[in-house]
């Protein structure tokens, strides 16, 4: 049994933050699958804690005015466009 | 025969000369072609034209290489099947009813069946190995920056590679040595693939080769994969090799690592379709957040939708440092592991996949299952490595795969073990 039990509304809940809206019976069906998989992610609970090392670095380029896409180009795909811009929905 | 290998199937010509003149190779379709659509296995992308080419076709284009189409992927490359595509699944030219493992398997079955020279397919966790391993041909997943990312659809950036797929070790060199190599569109690339030699490494030398073998990845596979396993090791020894067997306990919580980075990274890549920029064009009703929320459970299947929610749980607060982080740890744990395996062998050998190709339809209802067949590919991933599938004969009169990691940017070592493997079978 998972430590974080997940529940309809939990699922509801993350549905929600990641904007992706979900029937009943999808929402049923991942608070199974859910609970299951959690579980599974508790054997994480006893990994030692590790430094990783640090060979990592910045990689840095100078800022140049470089070839881009066309305006046209980057609108290609947009289900809908107007002046120039991408259209969307209103945001409130 | 048709195995549905493609989405797409449009001929696209390369330069007249070069390294690859005369060979066509499969795309796998979540990698930019200019022009011509770029699914991802996904409804989100059904009518997606990407007006550049992906790095990777670049150089296949400038290598003389002649592209011959989109291959079926498991949506935006979650899946172990291909079953997950939402234009249907693709079948194992080997066993038409059997899955060609994911998520490349368009890939891998396209090369299989003869339908393409080569193939590119893209592996985070897996996914260029699997279907290798199924499908009875050679993938390689190259050190992490090896091989230009930029025009790759992101699912999960910090373990994703582009890999070839070919019918031989030496073939599937000969791609990599094209497509390896830095790139200043993508800065994650590292100088290592400049003038890259890989298939001259593809000489059948093992004599006094060091292969490790982990128990772990032994325990546990199919009875029917580790006896082939075990007798491809007995080959080897014979010519030469010397092979001893090591232990890394981190690997026991590599799939939960895995999969809690795998989802955290898809969570926040896949925010982008909200069919603004490009996307289905919905009628959908409601402000920016009712709009955008329809168009994704329109355009997401099941899988995808999973793997995002769980990411964004991963990640939300109260839940980062009991999953995020602690999966940091894991990935740390498992490198200093694998450094030290590798302080004592040239290479380590494991079977690809602990299990033979599944049958269509067999593993839908259950993803936890699913994911746990990817116990030997994903450490692979967390730690950077490279990493090859050979085949190793077959169990069943199914195909299985040999893996063998190297050490970062020991592309070599892995090339010219795994060709060993090839010429014993």
């Amino acid at each position: 049994m998972s430590e974080t039990p997940v529940d309809a509304d939990e699922v509801r809940h993350v549905a929600d933050l990641a904007r992706i809206d979900l029937d009943d019976e999808a929402v049923d069906q991942f608070a199974v699958q859910f609970a299951d998989i959690l579980s599974y992610f508790d054997a994480l609970d006893d990994v030692p804690e590790v430094d990783p090392e640090a060979d990592l670095v910045n990689v840095m380029r100078d800022d140049e005015v470089r070839d881009g896409l066309t305006q046209a180009e980057a609108l290609e795909n947009a289900p809908e466009a107007e002046d120039g811009y991408f259209k969307g929905p209103s945001v409130s | 025969m048709s195995h549905d290998a493609f989405i797409t199937e449009e001929t696209i010509h390369g330069a007249d000369d070069g390294p690859l003149a005369g060979r066509t190779v499969a795309i796998k379709d979540n990698i930019s072609t200019a022009g011509v659509r770029t699914t991802c296995g996904s409804e989100m992308l059904t009518d997606y034209v990407p007006p550049y080419d992906a790095t990777v076709v670049e150089r296949l284009k400038s290598a003389g290489a002649t592209l011959v189409g989109k291959t079926n992927m498991d949506e935006f490359g979650m899946g172990t099947t291909t079953e997950t595509s939402a234009f249907g699944p693709t079948t194992n030219p080997v066993d038409e009813d059997r899955v060609p493992g994911g998520s490349s398997g368009g890939s891998a079955a396209a090369v299989a069946a003869g339908e393409a020279d080569a193939a590119l397919g893209s592996d985070t966790g897996g996914s260029v190995r699997c279907p290798a391993a199924f499908c009875g041909v050679v993938g390689i997943k190259p050190t992490y920056g090896l091989v230009s990312r930029y025009g790759l659809v992101a699912y999960a950036n910090s373990l994703e590679q582009i890999g070839p797929l070919a019918p031989t070790v030496e073939e599937a060199a000969e791609v990599l040595e094209v497509i390896a190599g830095p790139d200043d569109r993508d800065a994650t690339t590292r100088a290592e693939g400049a003038d890259a030699n890989y298939a001259s490494a593809a000489d059948g030398e093992v004599d006094g080769l060091s292969i490790g073998v982990p128990t772990e990845l032994i325990e546990g596979a199919d009875d029917r994969v580790v006896d082939r396993f075990h007798e491809t090791i007995a080959d080897l020894e014979t010519r030469g090799a010397e092979t001893h067997e090591v232990s890394l306990p981190s690997i026991e919580r590599a799939v939960q690592a895995y999969y809690v980075i795998a989802m955290s990274e898809a969570s926040s890549n896949l925010a982008r379709f909200d069919g603004v920029r490009y996307g289905p064009d919905t009628d959908a009703e409601g402000n920016w957040n009712e709009s955008f929320a329809a168009v994704r459970e329109a355009g997401f299947g099941d899988e995808v939708k999973r793997r995002i929610l769980l990411g964004t749980y991963a990640l939300s607060a109260g839940y980062h440092d009991k999953y995020y982080a602690k999966a940091q740890d894991a990935r740390a744990w498992l490198k200093q592991d694998f450094d030290e395996a590798l302080s004592d062998a040239d290479v380590l050998a494991s079977p690809t996949m602990p299990v033979l190709p599944f049958e269509l339809g067999e593993s839908l209802d259950d993803p936890l299952q699913m994911y746990l067949a990817d116990a030997n590919t994903v450490p692979v991933n967390l730690a950077n490595l490279p990493a090859i599938s050979v085949p190793a004969g077959r169990a069943d009169g199914l195909p299985v795969g040999f893996q063998l990691i190297g050490p970062a940017f020991g592309e070599r070592a892995i090339i010219r073990a795994a060709s060993a493997v090839e010429s014993s079978v």
